[in-house]
C-alpha cells in the first residue's frame, strides 16, 4: 500500500474507518444473522467480504452502511458510534461519508446519466449547479464522459453500473460499499467494474466489496470470509 | 465533523416532485382529472351565477330601480277590485313622481289570428288599453314598426308584445271583438313589465269606442325620483284609492326580477354540492395514486435513504408530489371552469364574471386536498426501513 495515500485519506488516523466490536444482529422472529463479529478496516483499504448466501454478509453491509443498527456490540463508522446517533444524524453521515453501489444499480429510468448522478448528491446540501458539476466530473472519472445525456435504457449493464459507481463517489465519500457490484454483469463488464473500483481505491477511497464470488474476492488485497454469521 | 442533515431547497423539492409525476405521466393526468372536474364544476357554477347576477345588475342599472306599479288587489269580500278612474291624476300629484301611465285590461275580450278561429281558442293573450306614454315609463322598445300615436290610438290599431307576436305569427292584422285591428308594431321583451309581453296593446280611446272599455286602469306604472322611491311607495295605495287603500297592490318590479334570479340559488347549491363530491372523489383518487406510488417505489425510497435522505425528507418528497398532482388538477379545473363560464355567458349575452375568491379558494382547496391525500402515503414511505426498502427489487 502506498504510505502517502494512507496519510492523505486519514488525516486524523486516530480511528479506523470501520470498527465492529462484538456485533450481533438478531432479527425479530429470532433469526440471528451475525454473531459477535469483530472487524477493523483502515482508511484506504480495499477488501472483500465473501461468503455464500445466508452467511450474514448483507446484514454486515447494512450495519456498516448505517442502514440498520446492531442488536449488540458497537459499530463505529468514520469515528462515529452508530448507536449514539439519531436517525437524522445517521442520514447525514450517509450523505457525506458513505457511498453505496448495488447489484441492481437502482437508476431512475426517466433521468439521464448526469441527472442520476447529480440527484445522488441531493442530500449533501450542495446547490444544483455544483451537484451537476461534480456529477459530470464523476462520470468522466468512470469513463462515461461521452454518455452524460444517455438514459439508463440506452446504456449497457456495465455502463449502468459505472453510472451507479459515479453516483456513489461523486460526493467524494471516504467509504464506498459495493454490494455484489458484478452480480448482474457478464464477466467482461464485471472485470471492467472491478478495475474501476481498484482505480478509485488507488486514488484514496476505502472500498468494501460484498460478494459471494471467491474469484472476485481473491483478486482484492484483503478478504474477510464469512459463514453462518461469523467471520471465519 | 458536524452531522447535521442538509436542508432541501424548495426548488429542489419542487423538481423532485416533478420527476415523480413525470415518471408516470398518464397516471398523474388521470388522477389529477378527478380534482380538475370537481374544481371546474364549482368554478363554473359560481361563475355562471355571478355572470348572471352581473348581467342583472347591468340591466337594472339600465332599466332603473325607480319604477313602482299599482294594481287593484281584491276587495274585503274577495272580489276583484278596480282602481278609480281618477287614480292616475291623483298619483301625478305626488311630488317625487316623475311620470305616471297605465294600462287597462279589457275583460272577456280576446285577440285571434283571424276570423275563422273558434272563440274558445283565445290563446291566453290579454287585450290591454294603453296610454301613449306607457313605453317611456316602463322602458320598452320596439322590435319593429311604430308605437301608437295620437292618430292610431283612436283607430283599430294594435302593438303586440313579444310573446303575443310569437303566438299570433307574423300577421298584418288581428281579429278582436268582431273586427280587424291592424298591427302597427311589435315590442321587444319588457323586463320590468313582463305582463306586456303577452299582451295586445291598443289605444285608450279606440278600446272605449270599439270594445266598450270601461276606462278603469288595471295597472298604473310610475317612475319616481330615485331617492324617494320608498316614500312614494308608502303613499301610493292611499293616493290611488283613498276609500280602500287595502285593496291596492303596490309592487317594485326590479325587486321581483332580482328575487326571481335569486331563486336559482338553491339550484346553485345543489350543483356546488355535486362539485364538492367530485372534489372529494378526486382527492381519494390522488391518495390512491400516492399509496400505489409508494408501494412501487420502495427501492427508490431505500436508495434515497442510503444517499442520506432523512425520514422527513422522504415524507416531504411524497407530500410535495401529492401537492403538485392536486395543484395540477386544480389549475386545469379552474381554467376549465372559467372557459365553461365564458362559453355559457357568451351564449346568454352575459358578461363573463368569475370572482377572484373562487379562483383563490379553488387553489386553496386543492392545496388542502393534496396535503391531506399525500400525508398518509408519505408517512408510510418515511416509516419504511431502508434495508427493507432496498431488499425489494
Amino acid at each position: 500500500m502506498n504510505p502517502l495515500k494512507t496519510i492523505m485519506t486519514a488525516p486524523l488516523a486516530g480511528h479506523p474507518v470501520i470498527e465492529l466490536a462484538g456485533v450481533t444482529k438478531t432479527y425479530p422472529g429470532g433469526v440471528t444473522a451475525l454473531r459477535s463479529v469483530d472487524l477493523v478496516v483502515g482508511y484506504g483499504e480495499l477488501l472483500a467480504i465473501v461468503g455464500p448466501s445466508g452467511s450474514g454478509k448483507s446484514t454486515m453491509l447494512n450495519l456498516v452502511g448505517t442502514l440498520d443498527r446492531p442488536s449488540q456490540g458497537t459499530v463505529r463508522i468514520d469515528g462515529h458510534d452508530v448507536a449514539s446517533l439519531s436517525d437524522r444524524r445517521l442520514s447525514a453521515l450517509r450523505a457525506r461519508r458513505i457511498g453505496f453501489v448495488f447489484q441492481q444499480f437502482h437508476l431512475a429510468p426517466g433521468r439521464d446519466a448526469l441527472g442520476n448522478v447529480a440527484d445522488g448528491l441531493l442530500y449533501t446540501g450542495l446547490v444544483r449547479r455544483e451537484r451537476e458539476r461534480r456529477a459530470e466530473a464523476a462520470l468522466v472519472r468512470v469513463g462515461l464522459g461521452e454518455r452524460l445525456t444517455h438514459r439508463p435504457y440506452q446504456l449497457s449493464g456495465g455502463e449502468r453500473q459505472r453510472v451507479a459507481i459515479a453516483r456513489a463517489v461523486a460526493g467524494d465519500p471516504p467509504l464506498l460499499l459495493a454490494d455484489e457490484p458484478t452480480g448482474n454483469l457478464d464477466s467482461v463488464s464485471g472485470a471492467g467494474v472491478m478495475g474501476l473500483l481498484r482505480e478509485l481505491n488507488e486514488a484514496g477511497t476505502t472500498i468494501l466489496v460484498i460478494t459471494h464470488d471467491r474469484e472476485i474476492a481473491s483478486a482484492l488485497p484483503r478478504q474477510v470470509p464469512m459463514r453462518d454469521g461469523q467471520v471465519v | 465533523m458536524s452531522l447535521r442533515p442538509a436542508r432541501l431547497r424548495l426548488s429542489d423539492l419542487a423538481r423532485l416532485g416533478g420527476y415523480g409525476l413525470r415518471s408516470r405521466p398518464l397516471r398523474a393526468v388521470l388522477s389529477a382529472l378527478g380534482i380538475a372536474i370537481g374544481i371546474a364544476a364549482m368554478t363554473a357554477v359560481v361563475g355562471i351565477s355571478a355572470s348572471s347576477r352581473a348581467d342583472l345588475d347591468q340591466e337594472l342599472a339600465k332599466l332603473g330601480t325607480n319604477m313602482l306599479t299599482v294594481s287593484p288587489g281584491t276587495t274585503m269580500f274577495g272580489k276583484q277590485a278596480t282602481l278609480p278612474d281618477e287614480s292616475i291624476a291623483m298619483i301625478k300629484w305626488i311630488g317625487p313622481v316623475r311620470s305616471v301611465t297605465a294600462t287597462g285590461t279589457l275583460s272577456a275580450t280576446y285577440a285571434y289570428r283571424n276570423d275563422r278561429i273558434p272563440a274558445a281558442q283565445s290563446g291566453g293573450l290579454s287585450v290591454l288599453a294603453a296610454k301613449l306614454d306607457l313605453l317611456e315609463t316602463v322602458g320598452g322598445t320596439l322590435e319593429h314598426g311604430a308605437w301608437l300615436n295620437a292618430a292610431t290610438d283612436r283607430y283599430p290599431a294594435v302593438v303586440l308584445g313579444t310573446t303575443a307576436a310569437e303566438r299570433l305569427g307574423n300577421v298584418p292584422a288581428v281579429y278582436i271583438g268582431g273586427r280587424w285591428w291592424v298591427v302597427v308594431g311589435v315590442l321587444r321583451k319588457v323586463l320590468l313589465a313582463p305582463e306586456l309581453d303577452s299582451a295586445v296593446l291598443m289605444g285608450w280611446p279606440a278600446a272605449t269606442t270599439y270594445l266598450g272599455f270601461d276606462g278603469h286602469p288595471t295597472t298604473v306604472y310610475t317612475r319616481s325620483v330615485e331617492s324617494q322611491v320608498e316614500a312614494v311607495r308608502a303613499v301610493l295605495a292611499p293616493t290611488a284609492n283613498p276609500s280602500a287603500p287595502g285593496s291596492v297592490q303596490v309592487s317594485k318590479p326590479s325587486d321581483a326580477l332580482a328575487a326571481r334570479r335569486a331563486t336559482n340559488a338553491t339550484f346553485d347549491a345543489l350543483l356546488l354540492g355535486l362539485g364538492a363530491v367530485a372534489l372529494l372523489v378526486g382527492g381519494i383518487g390522488v391518495a390512491n395514486t400516492m399509496v400505489i406510488s409508494v408501494l412501487e417505489r420502495r427501492s427508490e425510497i431505500g436508495l434515497r435513504r442510503s444517499q442520506g435522505a432523512t425520514k422527513g425528507q422522504v415524507r416531504t418528497q411524497f407530500v410535495m408530489e401529492s401537492l403538485l398532482l392536486s395543484l395540477l388538477g386544480g389549475a386545469f379545473g379552474a381554467l376549465l371552469g372559467y372557459l365553461v363560464t365564458g362559453m355559457y355567458a357568451t351564449t346568454q349575452k352575459w358578461p363573463t364574471v368569475v370572482p377572484l375568491w373562487v379562483l383563490a379558494s379553488a387553489v386553496g382547496a386543492t392545496v388542502l386536498i393534496g396535503a391531506l391525500a399525500g400525508l398518509y402515503p408519505a408517512i408510510r414511505a418515511a416509516r419504511l426501513s431502508p434495508t427493507e426498502a432496498l431488499a425489494t427489487t
